[in-house]
């Protein structure tokens, strides 16, 4: 049983159902895998992992995720060919929010281990230019490593912090579209990691949900107007949320657009502790444990400049 | 500096894009690109279209990178791409990931393994296997899955035996799809 400390009382009045999401927290993640469809299709896998007995279900929601039965997926064929890769469903949507054409350049801020990163590669066909950012050189070489396992050819490593990153070496100055996936608090995660809540203090809030603020506002910056940025949590924390939506809205050129969500979720909230946000945060969703038994997560997508800057007529 | 120690104008803290032919090498040893196309078509069979929007990369003494674009040279990036070669070596070893990548493409040097070989083959084990009649040296391994051939990884053939040179991080222990 996870001792939550009290983080999850903090949330009790932003749920429709209380007992459901402290339920769904006790309860451990189903292991899941992504397809990676630059080395094969889902039917492929589905094939192939019925070949060697092992089991699955396949997500609904989803063509290319399985869930596992039983077996941990590292040793099955499927994942010694580099055809999927362990993912959870909610990681998944960052990379399904941002869009993708060929031939894009595309940073992803905070990168490492790379779930996210190996997932755009494959949207964009593993063609254009993907800049794989992250602080952590420890993380980095795990970035790099599930890259090669998945046979990525178009993504850059590179080890700069995020919030003043330079383009400089490069033959082009702003990108496409950003994902910052960012540091947090992880409350979203204590279905994988039962002590999320053991470290957690407020004080931790404030001081990422700054470094957050940093990240966000270079990501709108290096992004070329009329392109995406997608900004994600794996935190319930509104601080960390729309609190920094509603920062970087008032400090950069952009604002919040409406995507459509797969996955059963909720608004993001306009008001928290006495502090009201930009009505357009609620344009971001929130998405708890109960609502499809997964883990946390916050998503907002981004559209830099005004109206019409940069959209092709 | 390590890795580019020895190796004159090879800097081994940055990448640098392969020249185009030896025309235009500058660095003593470095593999061209015309020379890296060249290899995978004789060796494998690869069509040198394969690579046709790739750039190819030297970071320390030998190590090639392949990138999906173009980028100016040098950089100072944790990493460009994928490995795919080890060049300045006598006999260039491609790497597992690139045979894993584009290895079903190739029309020679590639050794058709049976379900208890493949098994062997991926958790690291050397076998003894006289049947093959073809070159001794790097080959493809590949087995059986899903309807296709499925390329493991590369193996070493020499004196009857192939060595499985899967690295140490890739090696496992699979089900057998004979049993
Ligand atoms: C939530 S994790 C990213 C997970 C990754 N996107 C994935 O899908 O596998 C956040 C990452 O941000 C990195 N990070 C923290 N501060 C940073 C900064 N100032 N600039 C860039 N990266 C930073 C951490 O090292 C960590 O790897």
């Amino acid at each position: 049983m996870n001792d939550d400390g009290g983080v999850l009382d903090r949330y009790a009045s932003l749920v429709d159902d209380e007992a459901a999401l402290r339920a769904a927290c006790e309860r451990p993640l189903p292991s899941v895998v992504r397809v990676n469809t630059l080395a094969a299709d889902a039917d492929r896998v589905a094939r192939a992992f019925d070949e060697e007995g092992t089991d699955y279900e396949r997500v609904d929601w989803h063509d290319g995720l399985f869930r596992m039965a039983n077996r941990s997926p590292g040793t099955t064929w499927p994942y010694a060919h580099g055809w999927v890769h362990g993912q959870e469903e909610v990681s998944c949507l960052p990379a399904m929010a941002l869009g993708h054409e060929p031939g894009m350049r595309v940073w992803d801020t905070c990168a490492a281990p790379g779930s996210k990163t190996t997932q755009l590669a494959a949207l964009m066909d593993d063609s254009g230019v993907l800049v794989g950012n992250d602080t952590s050189l420890g993380r980095l070489s795990a970035l790099r490593h599930n890259a090669e396992r998945l046979g990525v050819t178009n993504l850059l490593v590179d080890q700069q912090d995020a919030r003043n990153y330079s383009l400089n070496g490069f033959d082009f100055e702003e990108f496409d579209a950003t994902l910052v996936d960012a540091p947090c608090s992880c409350e979203g995660t204590i279905r994988k990691n039962p002590d999320a809540f053991d470290t957690w203090t407020l004080d931790h809030v404030h001081e990422v949900a700054g470094i957050q603020k940093g990240i966000l506002r270079r990501a709108v910056q290096a992004t070329r107007p009329g392109g995406t940025v997608v900004y994600s949590t794996c935190t319930f924390a509104p601080e960390e949320n729309e609190a920094v939506l509603d920062h970087v809205l008032r400090e950069e050129d952009c604002r919040v657009v409406e995507w459509d969500c797969p996955l059963e979720s909720v608004d993001g909230v306009t008001e928290w502790h006495g502090e009201e946000f930009d009505p357009s945060v609620a344009k971001a969703t929130r998405i708890y444990p109960h609502h499809n038994d997964t883990g946390g997560f916050f998503l907002a997508k981004l559209r830099v400049g005004g109206e019409d800057e940069g959209v092709s007529a | 500096m390590s890795d580019g120690e020895g190796a004159p104008g090879n800097d081994g803290s940055q990448f640098d894009r392969l020249p185009a032919t030896a025309d235009e090498r500058e660095v003593e040893g470095r593999a061209t690109r015309e020379e890296v196309l060249d290899w995978w078509a004789e060796r494998f069979g690869l069509a040198p279209e394969t690579f046709a929007n790739h750039t190819f990369w030297e970071k320390g003494k030998g190590k090639i990178w392949v990138f999906a674009d173009d980028l100016p040279s040098p950089q100072e990036l944790e990493g460009v791409g994928m490995t795919v070669l080890r060049t300045r070596q006598e006999h260039w070893k491609p790497t597992t990931t690139a045979v894993r990548k584009w290895g079903h493409l190739a029309t020679e040097n590639v050794i058709e393994l049976s379900p208890g070989q493949a098994t062997a083959f991926a958790a690291g084990h050397d076998q003894e296997l006289p049947e093959w009649e073809g070159d001794w040296g790097y080959l493809i391994a590949t087995h059986e899955l899903a309807g296709d051939q499925v390329p493991i990884g590369v193996g070493l053939y020499l004196y009857d035996e192939l060595r499985s040179v899967v690295p140490k991080g890739y090696q496992e222990e699979l089900p057998d799809l004979g049993e």
